[in-house]
């Protein structure tokens, strides 16, 4: 399945999409439902070419999220095949500031640097500034006329402009890293194209964090370097920014996009977001759950031979979790397969869970908060310009969402 | 009934202030602070899902 080439690794085979990325439209396919329900734990490759094992139930899926010290986070080369060769220097670099691919305690120091800067008082104070991106982006909308692409005049821009400005990333660079994040993340492109990507967004970010060791501005970059310069190395902090990076804008944006799809599919329960201001925050937990835009985690490798859903799994083994299956385990919701926001907020892991949980969370929910009912407000009879047939879901990406979203008012 | 909150756990993720700030809050460094260990009765029922939805498991329950 797997060949050594020149220069490093070619795949014979075409990747082929595991069970818990297989969707109908909006929907797990039944096989995952059928999985969780009857076995708990099944097996499947990975799009890397590994054997794992996938875990689908809600109350396993927590459990494993919540204990980095039987699950660990380490895996041989970060984000991508354990079997992948590279030198020890690339290594180091492709390792370096990756919290993701890190356990406590050294998670825990990347972590604590950052934590500050997440605080639902700073997003609050962020607040402002998001409201005006997003009614910027809505003029866009408006100027480009009927139909418009609401992913690229919208879902996409509102959260690259967040991060970028949060980040301090030039905003013109904006096109450049959204080509590469957007391929890098997409699992039907050859690997060796995403692991060439992933060079170029290092050095990228290699070349902004020396602009600001040199002269640290007032955003985050310039934060860390002011507050951290003397224990966080160049290779660590191009590492750190890169990840909020891609996890600030590739996230949200199909938050955005999806969710308004769904919300169009189910129009009582958009007239709610659009008119109810108290049926926003519940609506964006819900939409979260039954969305399960990222199909899993970092996968993890026990630590030691462990029992889950009845299965003794050995030591040294790779789990996969299935958040979309325990999003909509009946464990967690009645009816969990129906989307419903009138709920009320009852916990979902579509952020994940345990100390790796999603550092952008408020940031996320800010964002999706003033979004959704400003887009419903701006045009109150938003709809699909074209076939809901002919709507293009992202497939095979480590992020599910839309192409694009052809929209009329 | 009594929360107990392990600061040294908390990973920061605001989601306990976001339910009941009457009885979370959070600091500058991020972490949690319990501005009401006791709760007061109408903060009993937030307060025990905050507790539960918590994702480091920083936040205890101590009762019957």
């Amino acid at each position: 399945m797997t060949v050594w080439g020149e220069g490093g690794l070619t795949m014979t085979e075409a990747p082929v999409m595991p069970l818990h990325m297989q969707r109908d439209r909006f929907d797990p396919v039944p096989e995952l439902a059928a999985a969780r329900e009857q076995e708990g734990v099944t097996q499947i490759v990975t799009p890397f070419g590994e054997t794992a094992y996938l875990v689908s139930r809600y109350a396993d899926v927590r459990e494993v999220l919540s204990d980095a010290t039987r699950f660990s986070n380490v895996r041989p080369v970060p984000f991508a095949p354990a079997t992948l060769q590279v030198g020890p220097e690339e290594l180091a670099k492709m390792r370096a500031g990756q919290m993701l691919g890190f356990d406590p305690p050294e998670h825990t120091r990347l972590r604590r640097m950052l934590t500050p800067e997440f605080t639902v008082r700073r997003m609050r104070r962020l607040e402002p500034r998001i409201v005006e991106i997003v009614d910027a982006a809505l003029d866009d909308v408006e100027k480009a006329g009927k139909p418009a692409d609401l992913v690229s005049l919208f879902a996409l821009p509102v959260p690259s402009l967040v991060i970028c400005e949060l980040l301090g990333v030039p905003y013109a660079d904006r096109a450049d890293f959204q080509h590469r994040t957007g391929r890098q993340l997409d699992i039907s492109i050859p690997l060796e194209e995403r692991l060439a990507l992933g060079r170029e967004s290092r050095d990228y970010m290699d070349f902004l964090v020396a602009k600001a060791f040199a002269d640290p501005g007032e955003d985050m970059i310039g934060m860390l370097v002011r507050e951290h310069g003397d224990d966080l190395t160049a290779d660590e902090l191009a590492g750190v920014a890169g990840l909020l990076l891609i996890a600030g804008h590739e996230t949200t944006s199909n938050m955005l996009g999806l969710g308004t799809l769904a919300l169009m599919r189910h129009p009582e329960q958009l007239a709610m977001v659009r008119d109810d201001p108290s049926a926003v925050e519940p609506a964006v937990e819900e939409l979260m759950r039954w969305l399960s835009i990222v199909h899993s985690g970092v996968p993890r490798t026990t630590k030691q031979e462990v029992q889950i859903a009845g299965r003794t799994i050995p030591k040294g083994a790779m789990l996969v979790l299935a958040l979309s299956a325990a999003n909509r385990d009946a464990a967690l919701v009645d009816e969990p397969e129906r989307l419903d926001i009138t709920r009320g907020a009852p916990g979902h892991l579509a952020f994940g869970h345990g100390v790796h949980h999603c550092l952008g969370a408020p940031l996320a929910r800010m964002e999706m908060r003033i979004a959704f009912p400003a887009l419903l407000r701006r045009f109150p009879n938003l709809a699909l310009a074209n076939s809901y047939d002919d709507v293009a879901f992202r497939s095979f990406h480590f992020v599910y969402g839309l192409h694009e979203l052809q929209v009329t008012w | 009934m009594k929360i107990e909150a392990d600061r040294e756990r908390c990973i920061g993720s605001g989601m306990c202030l976001l339910a009941v700030p009457e009885v979370f809050d959070q600091d500058d460094d991020g972490l949690v602070v319990l501005l009401e260990p006791a709760p007061q009765p109408e903060h009993v029922a937030p307060a025990r899902t905050a507790v539960a939805n918590c994702p480091s498991g920083a936040l205890r329950l101590l009762d019957g």
